[in-house]
């Protein structure tokens, strides 16, 4: 950054714009999440003992952790996928393909949940009734928070991965195909190494997304007791159940890890700016 | 986190990119169709399935469900309190982004780390994170749970990143030179800011007043702790559609569903008219 | 014949990249796609390497049917203009890929990895990575890796368009001795005329998209097939409605002889060890009116020559075509 050498404010105005900066960022984030980690310990580590010994939150934190690896590993799988389609190939419909990956992000958890239900509901889904008949329940179950979780990780991994590979281009895959490799060596030893940050990026955004996606999983889960309740649904039925001990305990956990997502990202990262 | 990043036509390198664009191999055109039938099952034909469901009684039941007077106040209120926050998001949202891009200080990084935290934070846990600050035991004394500006601080907490994280790559990029120029034809600093620096930056911040907008309409988990949802007082559109679906009534449920999207597709393509217009004259 | 292209087309789109292009390159020499940029030289490069398809026509290297081939099975060599270094491997891994994708043993490839470093010069910047290299260090290292595997044919994307002016002109004579050395069928793509009159055995001239001449450097230069061939290996001018080279006027100040073209230096310019009038016939069309104008003739001399004849701006010199000059009948409508 050049900075140093640019025409700068004078020095009262840049006081002026840092300070109501950091006070507006620490009185609406920094401030509030502290405050949570001071709940939590509040009386030394009995919250968090007393909270972690409840049978029905550590099944839901399986779950949670569960739900949240099965939709990242899909996304893995797909958002790699999808962003190499959509930068290597030409094919009919891609521009209304690259414009919909982005939907998920401003569609309401809630609306998410219903769509799913709509068509998956064993009771009269679009395809849910056939499904179910034939054995398979998705909604009220498991597959339904999967998938309820993937939709809302979705364009996260893609978003990381289609600007890099738009940067990098082709030629070294190019080069690669012309020194006799085939299409899965070129993608192992060449694509691969050069998308990897992206991909961990996206990973990790992806995996705290998961981890922490409450509306959409709430509406499909049926919220039955100790079956299929997340850790978000925890939080909110401790906390409204006057168990609030327990609420913050769980609520520290989930902020934990989506407070180290970011911050591995955020520090991983070269700096916006920094790369060629 | 641009409206344009996956969508942007890249360095349109000439046509002759590779022998593989064009022709589709069979893996790859297998690929896509998986790729494709699993983005349909799980997002294309639900949604699809929200938009007929709401039309399963016709435009009149349609009408009829949106204009119920709950259900209107809840998306009187949805719509006016994200306009509100999308406004101080244009401000403050600038203002950080500038302080990230164009200040030195201590502690800078963290300011930047922290910025993303809410986009990170489980929803539910952003109500209770601002509970535990705005709520009944606030050690500010300020209580604002279960009224208005409890669904403003709400909105505000998980919007924050938007206008910064899509102002601030475009303000790196900004060549100094060009506000030497002007600083040396004689401009103030705020004339140059405003006549110089801030055109180029409006298409950028309409991106992210977009996603911050439409955020905030789709907006659940963080106000279920905060907000209450009193009815016609505090009741913002997600939760009406989620009441609906826990009465089982689904196609009502799909009809706000519906309208909600409409609303924010409607901002979304508003704004980027907007941006393409001001990309076009500068 | 090492690599036979029959009747190729090619269309991007609207835009005729390749028009029934026929050529044949023999084995074992280096040859030369000379052309201006967007001409269809390169394309014609990616048709032979696999890595553009055709629309129409066949392509054969070393007599196998090889249209329709992947790049992977052509066994070809290719280096690329901005190298297409695989940026997270070292120069060894690098030069190495090609072998450890065809499976050799390590002991083989290491053998072969160490004698392409040394061929190139790179031995002892192994353990480097691309980032840590010179640009033309980068393409040498291109030119091992294709060379690795020892393909068929080498072909070669504008292989210094990206490097400065001396290193292009190292590179070139390197080029050249390695070739002699290593004797693989050689085809490169250039803009620079100079560079393919320098290094190739055989030049092939494509513009718009159409072969416009295939020669050796000398047959080219001596016998230009049309205006475009000659005005695009060097400079030329028109005398008399013909097209000619600068240096082939012979300029005299001794008085009218016939068959000479009286005219006026009207610009003088002296440049190293040459001397470029430009000089206004005085009998015939345009006589004195702006400089440089239609009819104006560029000649070139020697610094003592010009000494010699005592020219200056305002004299008045006899022009005439010296004997053995190059000269094409300019078209009505100049290429150029």
């Amino acid at each position: 950054m050049a900075s140093a050498t640019r025409v700068r404010e004078p020095k009262p105005v840049r006081w002026a714009l840092r300070a109501i900066v950091t006070a507006y960022v620490f009185l609406l984030v920094l401030w509030p999440v502290s405050l949570v980690v001071k709940y939590t310990f509040a009386d030394g580590m009995t919250a968090m003992t007393t909270a972690l010994a409840e049978p029905d939150v550590r099944q839901a934190l399986r779950l949670t952790v569960m739900v949240a690896l099965i939709a990242v590993a899909v996304n893995l799988v797909f958002g790699v996928g999808i962003s190499l389609l959509l930068v290597r190939y030409e094919f009919p419909g891609k521009r209304v393909l690259s414009a919909l990956i982005d939907v998920p992000l401003s569609v309401s958890p809630i609306v998410v949940g219903l769509a799913l239900v709509l068509v998956y509901s064993p009771r009269n889904g679009l395809f849910g009734k056939g499904l179910s008949e034939a054995g398979i329940q998705v909604i009220f179950a498991s597959p339904g928070m999967v998938m309820a979780t993937v939709f809302v990780a979705l364009p996260l991994v893609i978003r990381e991965v289609v600007p890099v590979l738009q940067e990098i281009g082709d030629e070294q895959e190019q080069a690669s195909q012309s020194l006799g490799a085939n299409a899965f060596q070129t993608f192992r030893r060449i694509t691969l190494p050069s998308i990897k940050w992206a991909v961990v990026y996206g990973v990790v955004l992806a995996l705290a997304r998961s981890l922490g996606e409450y509306g959409a999983v709430k509406v499909v889960s049926g919220n039955v007791t100790g079956q299929s309740r997340t850790a978000t649904m925890i939080v909110e039925s401790k906390y409204q159940g006057f168990e609030q001990p327990a609420a913050y305990a769980v609520a520290f956990l989930l902020a934990m890890a989506s407070v180290v997502c970011i911050v591995v990202v955020g520090f991983l990262r070269p700096s916006t700016g920094d790369h060629s | 986190m641009s409206l344009t990043t996956s969508t942007a036509p890249g360095r349109v390198t000439r046509a002759r990119r590779s022998a593989r664009s064009g022709s589709l191999s069979v893996t790859s055109g297998l690929g896509l169709g998986v790729a494709m039938l699993w983005f349909s099952l799980l997002v294309l034909i639900p949604l699809a399935m929200v938009v007929a469901s709401a039309g399963s009684t016709g435009l009149g039941g349609f009408v009829a469900v949106i204009t119920e007077s709950q259900t209107l106040a809840a998306v009187q209120l949805t719509v006016l309190q994200s306009l509100m926050v999308t406004a101080v998001n244009v401000v403050m949202g600038t203002m950080i982004a500038w302080v990230l891009v164009r200040d030195r200080f201590q502690g800078k990084r963290i300011l930047d780390v922290v910025i993303d935290i809410p986009f990170a934070l489980p929803t539910i846990v952003a109500g209770l994170v601002l509970l535990s600050l705005y709520g009944p035991n606030s050690p500010l004394g300020l209580n604002v749970a279960n009224t208005r500006y409890a669904v403003f601080l709400a909105l505000a907490f998980v919007t924050l990143p938007f206008v910064v994280r899509t102002v601030q790559p475009v303000l790196e990029e900004l060549e100094a030179d060009v506000e030497e120029a002007s600083a040396s034809l004689g401009a103030t600093r705020l004339t140059t800011f405003r006549r110089i620096i801030l055109p180029s930056l409006v298409p950028s911040i309409a991106a992210g007043a977009a996603l911050s907008f439409a955020r905030g309409i789709s907006e659940y988990g963080s106000l279920v702790l905060l907000s209450g949802n009193l009815p016609n007082h505090t009741e913002v559109a997600a939760v009406r559609v989620f009441t609906f679906i826990e009465n089982g009534d689904t196609a009502s449920a799909a009809a706000v569903a519906t309208l909600m999207l409409i609303v924010a597709l409607a901002v979304i393509v508003a704004l980027d008219i907007i941006q393409r217009r001001v990309a076009r004259r500068g | 014949m090492s690599i036979e292209i029959k009747d190729i087309n090619k269309k991007f789109g609207d835009f005729v990249a390749l028009e029934d292009i026929s050529l044949n390159i023999p084995t074992g020499q280096l040859t030369a796609l000379l052309g201006p940029s967007g001409g269809g030289k390169s394309t014609l490069l990616r048709i032979i390497a696999g890595l553009e398809s055709t629309d129409e026509g066949t392509v054969h290297i070393e007599g196998v049917e090889a249209t329709h081939l992947p790049p992977q099975k052509r066994n070809v060599g290719f280096v690329f203009q901005h190298y297409a270094a695989f940026k997270h491997m070292s120069v060894a891994k690098n030069v190495a890929y090609g072998l450890e994708i065809r499976k050799r043993s390590k002991a083989d490839t290491k053998k072969r990895v160490a004698e392409l470093l040394e061929l190139v010069h790179l031995s002892q910047f192994a353990h480097r990575l691309p980032s840590q290299l010179s640009g033309g260090q980068r393409q040498r290292m291109a030119l091992a890796r294709a060379l690795a595997v020892e393909p068929t044919v080498l072909l070669l994307d504008e292989p210094f368009g990206a490097l400065d002016a001396k290193v292009r002109k190292e590179l070139r004579d390197w080029l050249r001795r390695l070739h002699d050395e290593v004797h693989v069928t050689t085809v490169f793509v250039t803009h620079d005329q100079e560079e393919a009159l320098e290094v190739a055995d055989e030049i092939v001239v494509i513009n718009n998209g159409r072969i416009e001449q295939i020669g050796s450097p000398d047959e080219l230069y001596d016998a230009p097939a049309n205006d475009f061939v000659m005005s695009f290996l060097g400079p030329v001018t028109t005398l008399e409605g013909l097209l000619m080279r600068p240096h082939d006027i012979d300029v005299s100040t001794a008085g009218e002889v016939a068959g000479t073209t009286p005219g006026e230096v009207v610009r003088m310019l002296r440049v190293g060890f040459e001397v470029r009038l430009t000089v206004r016939p005085t009998t015939g069309r345009g006589a004195g009116s702006s400089p440089g104008q239609e009819g104006d003739v560029t000649v070139v001399l020697t610094r003592s020559h010009a000494r010699e004849l005592g020219i200056d701006v305002g004299s008045t010199v006899w022009l005439s075509a010296n004997r053995g000059a190059t000269s094409v009948a300019r078209r009505a409508i100049a290429a150029v």
